[in-house]
């Protein structure tokens, strides 16, 4: 879908994406011509049509995480599904036949940016099933924006500007 | 009438979806540009034995050497990662995507029941609840997709897809892979099955999939004391196979085969001289020839 300013002849431009909580979907709109603004407002069937498809309104501004989509969605995902590489590397057996290749070195991301005691804690709040997802997009949004602490304000603000609801 | 410029008209900008779902479209084939051949193991009609087929020839290949991976397509119903023994396996993440599972003979497996807390509950999403119709079947897709896209499958001979029952099943995965290396159409000699499957040859061709073959499960069962040989099914129905689509292999009934395969280990490595087990390992044979260029 795109917007376009019928006074200016401009398509519109994404500016800003707001989660209510509701299952609803604020994206705004901005012209880049005469900077008037709209809001598109979706329903709990639109914005969940629109997650379905694996995309975010307006343009991703952190990288897709590995199964993003199944990972939100699911209902009932199993705690110990998954287990990061670095946590994996670090063990000294894995139930089951996991190959441990690559799995020596540090995820560099992890060591560029900090979590402060109350951003962790919110953290280990998260549903163990997408904890693991979850640490990476805000460590990924972090970096992009040259953050180095992950405090509970700096996650409140990815949190709204990507769209998290509930993490 | 005021002349409005049309959304094709007009700048890329807005909301990017078009973008993110090419980009989508860019990362599977990136993904599977490391397996030679992507093989759909399909049937239309349940009960058909298509997962317990699927686990059995990805293990004969596995054992004999080849590098194969099996994708459990059938998200509401998945049984490969027990068939191939990785229930309970914990998947790690990296940075090149998730690390599937190594079960038997090597087989690298994903299926939904690794994801989900307990095996015997139903598919559930979260999303408003009433009209999940009106989202459930793009998730599922979605979810099919990220299971070929984001799984680090590595360097791969066979992917195996088991394709849920139904032949729209079959229409979301050529969607998702319009240009499979091959896809095997399983029925059983019912009448029933066979009117059902001959749908889904019937998609299948419309489709003009390259490299299609029927596969005949439980034909019959063999005496394990004289040899003999007893039709489980009166052979009914239409004709499924012709000179496009040809009968690739048939696999007679055998008990031990799902007990063996419902219990991690598939019946191929347990009972490796059994008739079903051989007929298995000439279905895989054939199948290796037909992805020879």
């Amino acid at each position: 879908m795109k917007f376009l300013c019928l006074a200016c002849d401009e398509v519109m431009a994404f500016a800003e994406r707001q989660i209510p909580g509701d299952g609803t979907l604020t994206a705004v709109f901005r012209c880049p011509g005469c900077s008037r603004e709209m809001a598109m407002l979706t329903n709990p069937y639109e914005t969940q049509l629109v997650s379905g498809l694996g995309v975010c309104i307006g343009g991703r501004t952190v990288p897709e995480q590995p199964l993003e989509l199944m990972r939100t969605n699911l209902e009932g995902g199993r705690a110990d599904a998954f287990i990061e590489e670095e946590e994996a590397a670090s063990l000294p057996t894995l139930a089951g036949d996991v190959p441990r290749g690559g799995a020596q070195a540090r995820d560099p991301r992890s060591r560029a940016v900090a979590w402060s005691p109350d951003a962790l804690t919110r953290l280990e709040r998260v549903p163990s099933f997408v904890r693991g997802m979850v640490k990476r997009i805000y460590v990924d949004w972090a970096q992009e924006r040259g953050i180095v602490e992950l405090t509970p304000d700096v996650m409140d603000k990815a949190r709204t500007e990507l769209g998290l609801e509930g993490m | 009438m005021r002349q409005i410029r049309t959304y094709h008209e007009v700048g890329p900008a807005g909301a990017s979806i078009p973008e993110q779902v090419a980009e989508q479209q860019e990362r599977l084939s990136r993904r599977l540009a490391t397996v030679r051949s992507l093989v759909g193991v399909a049937s239309g009609k349940g009960g058909v034995g298509k997962s317990a087929l699927t686990a059995n020839l990805a293990a004969v290949l596995a054992a004999g050497g080849y590098r194969v991976g099996a994708l459990d397509a059938d998200l509401n119903g998945p049984s490969l990662a027990r068939m191939l023994g990785v229930s309970g396996t914990r998947l790690v993440v990296g940075d090149e995507g998730i690390t599937p599972p190594v079960g038997a003979a090597g087989v690298r497996v994903v299926s939904m029941e690794l994801f989900q807390e307990r095996a015997d509950a139903p598919l559930r999403w979260k999303g408003p609840d009433a009209d999940g119709w009106v989202w459930r079947n793009v998730i599922e897709t979605g979810t099919l997709r990220e299971f070929l896209s984001d799984v680090a499958w590595g360097e791969l001979d066979v992917l195996f897809v088991d394709v849920a029952p139904g032949t729209d099943r079959i229409a979301r995965l050529l969607d998702l892979i319009p240009d499979p290396g091959a896809l095997m159409v399983v029925t059983t000699p019912s009448e029933m099955a066979r009117r059902v499957v001959a749908r889904s040859l019937r998609l299948v061709r419309e489709a003009g999939v390259r490299r299609a073959g029927l596969v005949e499960n439980m034909t019959g069962w063999v005496c394990p004391d004289c040899g003999a040989h007893t039709d489980l099914f009166e052979r009914a129905g239409p004709a499924l196979d012709d000179d496009a689509i040809a009968c690739w292999g048939e696999i007679p009934f055998d008990p031990r085969l799902a007990r063996s395969t419902d219990g991690g280990i598939p019946f191929v490595l347990s009972q490796p001289e059994a008739p079903a087990a051989r007929a298995i390992r000439q279905l895989g044979v054939r199948l290796l020839e037909e992805l020879t260029p």
